[in-house]
């Protein structure tokens, strides 16, 4: 690590002659400080205590509460997997709702991890023909069924592949995460994702301060700036803790199934023996770990 | 010393001209004022004030980004016509096809700045530095040819120019090892910057082996256009010397280049109209609206029209041999190529996207304006360095007449 420390000492040499003049324009040291921040995979434990610290004053500021804010990192043994029945989901999009308020994506501009899509019966999964904006009185409408999308966790991810600073990367646990600290926005992974299930912070995010969730993850759910590329990371902020995503817990009929594909003793480990499941746009060889099965 | 009497020296030289040459950069300068107030609304509100959104993620930045590197890539490539063909004064032509290599470089790297969410994160792509994703990311590998490109291109026309204004004789090896880099990196860059898009199984539109072919060919045609009405102009009001055989000989290659285009893209729209897969439906929606959406119909058509009507007019000798026919084709062709990439290449691309949703992209005020500011800059540039080249190749401004005039003082 000791090229590190330099690269990073003299990084910050530079930082005092050229951000002076910031520095004096009202820009003040932790800001200069976090825009020399490393990527969050070179960081050693105490920076990241640190950097984690830092954000939970700056959250305190801005929002007036007090954030927990962790890096917690991926547990041994495990390999997260989703299972979601397509023939029990009923179109209600509370998933979409309540993954909106537990990972503070912004309201407005409006920022959604996951888009439930109405496909007609006749047509089975066709994508050309489905509709993400249904708005009936009631669903489940009479010859749709719904399905719906978000991050589907590649074993094999493009977004990864073609991000220019390794800005995003898959966790050990299967987790695809962004360091949003280090991402440019430069949008190429949302061009490369098949899935549609990464968002960019077009604008400013804004969040009602009664409704922040103030346990989050830095790699997770913690509030962004614009200008960044954010997606579902199966609530790593939960799932790390031995939760389940929220998703999962909201879903009113059991639709959605979470689990550790490694022990086979879990639930979605046992909807892969019993029931017969398919992947989202499988000739693309993404090899997601989201599952789509009929109950 | 020398340098920074030729530096003050080339200051005079760029705002002295006559009427017409300050009305065009007072013009140049208005569109820049107009073109950064939009980028600063930009700046202060982010991306949100263009009209790109998760669906069309990427639009008319990226669009505009991929036409420059076409221009770069053809202005340079020029040069081995010219050399196998005996143009006249290769040295000239050299000269001003890599200032104009150089200004699209820096325009088109500029277009990638604006597009991006945190301009001022871009050492996070850079090796040492930051964590470059090499050689896993395309973009990486742009952003590293392109550099390279404007750093050879750079000094071949910095060396030549430097060395004329000195009196010197310049190095004739380092040169031609330079030029001949050169060509193969120029066909690189436009290369490189289609399998930025090309090789992404998630958007069909683009995921074809065509799609580098197809960039080079029509790279032929817009980027000589802009060198055709550039050395008329030269050869009307300096003493550069081109013979009326060159030119035709420019657009007769020109010709060649829009046939290859033309073939490609049939061979392309044959495979997908009779295949008649889901894939299809970018290229309804390109060319004939998918329902209600036909947005960017007009836009793909004027495209076609402006390149055929070009293709006429420099296929039949009588009137690629007539200058009057020969310059409205330049400017149809330049007009069809840049259309294409602008519009007809990103957008459908992501029409419908990965869901099959349609979301109706057009460029907002702001893109239009950060577009113009970066053009303008990029005219700008191009107008002072070809005014300083005009004034060292032509004029006999060098160290001599620098001297001779101090003296006078």
């Amino acid at each position: 690590m000791k090229t590190d420390n330099n690269r990073r000492s003299f990084l910050k040499n530079i930082s005092l002659a050229t951000f002076s003049t910031l520095a004096l324009s009202g820009c003040n040291m932790k800001e200069i400080d976090e825009y020399l921040q490393q990527n969050f995979r070179e960081l050693t434990d105490e920076e990241k205590d640190e950097i984690v610290k830092n954000l939970g004053e700056k959250y305190k500021k801005r929002y007036g509460k007090d954030f927990h804010v962790s890096y917690k990192p991926a547990m041994e043994g495990v390999l997260f997997g989703y299972a979601l029945d397509i023939s029990r989901c009923i179109g209600c999009r509370k998933c979409v709702t309540a993954c909106v308020k537990e990972n503070n994506q912004s309201r407005d501009p409006q920022i959604q991890w996951i888009q439930v899509l109405q496909m007609e019966k006749e047509k089975g999964v066709d994508l050309a023909h489905s509709d993400v904006h249904y708005n009936p009185e009631k669903v489940p409408e009479k010859g749709y069924f719904y399905f719906p999308v978000q991050c589907q966790q590649c074993r094999n991810p493009q977004c990864v592949t073609v991000c220019p600073a390794k800005a995003t990367w898959q966790e050990k646990d299967g987790i695809v995460v962004v360091d949003y600290n280090w991402c440019i926005g430069c949008r190429y992974c949302m061009a490369a994702c098949p899935y549609g299930a990464r968002h960019f912070n077009w604008g400013e995010p804004n969040i009602p301060v009664e409704e922040i969730n103030t346990e989050v993850h830095y790699l997770g759910n913690r509030p962004r700036q614009k200008g960044v590329v954010e997606k579902c990371t199966f609530c790593v902020q939960r799932t790390r803790e031995g939760k389940y995503p929220t998703c999962v817990e909201i879903c009113p009929v059991g639709a959605r199934k979470f689990g550790n594909l490694l022990d086979p003793e879990s639930e979605v480990r046992y909807i892969l023996d019993n029931k017969r499941v398919l992947v989202l746009k499988q000739e693309l060889n993404t090899q997601p770990k989201f599952y789509y099965y009929f109950g | 010393m020398n340098f920074t009497r030729f530096l003050t020296g080339s200051l005079k030289i760029i705002f002295q001209g006559g009427k017409p040459y300050f009305a065009w950069l007072i013009l140049l300068t208005i569109l820049i004022l107009w073109g950064g107030y939009g980028y600063y609304g930009q700046l202060t509100d982010g991306l949100i004030t263009t009209n790109m959104r998760d669906s069309v993620s990427w639009a008319f930045y990226i669009g505009n980004f991929t036409f420059l590197v076409g221009v770069a890539a053809a202005a340079v490539m020029l040069v081995i016509p010219a050399y196998i063909y005996h143009w006249g004064p290769i040295k000239e032509i050299v000269i001003f096809g890599e200032l104009l290599a150089v200004c699209a470089v820096i325009m088109s790297i500029a277009f990638v700045v604006v597009d991006i969410g945190h301009p001022l994160r871009f050492w996070h792509m850079l090796p040492f530095i930051g964590t470059m994703n090499f050689p896993h990311s395309i973009l990486a590998w742009d952003f590293f040819v392109l550099l390279t490109y404007f750093a050879i291109n750079a000094t071949v026309v910095i060396h030549l120019l430097y060395s004329a204004f000195n009196k010197k004789e310049y190095n004739k090896k380092l040169v031609l090892f330079l030029v001949l880099a050169s060509i193969p990196m120029a066909v690189g860059i436009h290369t490189v910057t289609a399998f930025l898009f090309n090789a992404l199984p998630a958007r069909p539109f683009w995921n074809s082996a065509l799609l580098a072919p197809r960039f080079l060919a029509s790279a032929f045609c817009s980027g000589p256009a802009i060198l055709l009405i550039l050395f008329q102009l030269l050869r009307k009001y300096t003493k550069f010397e081109i013979k009326n055989e060159a030119l035709f000989t420019i657009a007769e290659l020109m010709v060649y280049s829009m046939f290859i285009y033309l073939f490609f893209t049939v061979a392309e729209l044959f495979k997908e109209f009779y295949s008649g897969t889901e894939h299809l439906l970018y290229w309804e929606y390109l060319l004939f609206g998918l329902g209600d959406n036909k947005e960017i119909v007009f836009y793909s058509w004027a495209s076609i029209i402006f390149g055929v009507i070009a293709f006429f007019l420099f296929l039949i000798p009588k009137t690629r041999k007539n200058f009057v026919t020969l310059n409205i084709g330049a400017v149809l062709i330049y007009s069809s190529v840049y259309i294409e990439k602008g519009m007809a290449l990103i957008i459908p691309g992501f029409t419908p996207d990965v869901l099959g949703q349609i979301y109706v992209y057009k460029p907002s005020m702001t893109e239009v304006q950060t577009a113009v500011m970066i053009f303008s800059l990029g005219s700008l540039l191009f107008t002072f360095l070809t005014k300083i080249a005009i004034a060292i190749i032509f004029e006999g401004y060098n160290i001599d007449s620098l001297e001779r005039k101090e003296r006078k003082k």
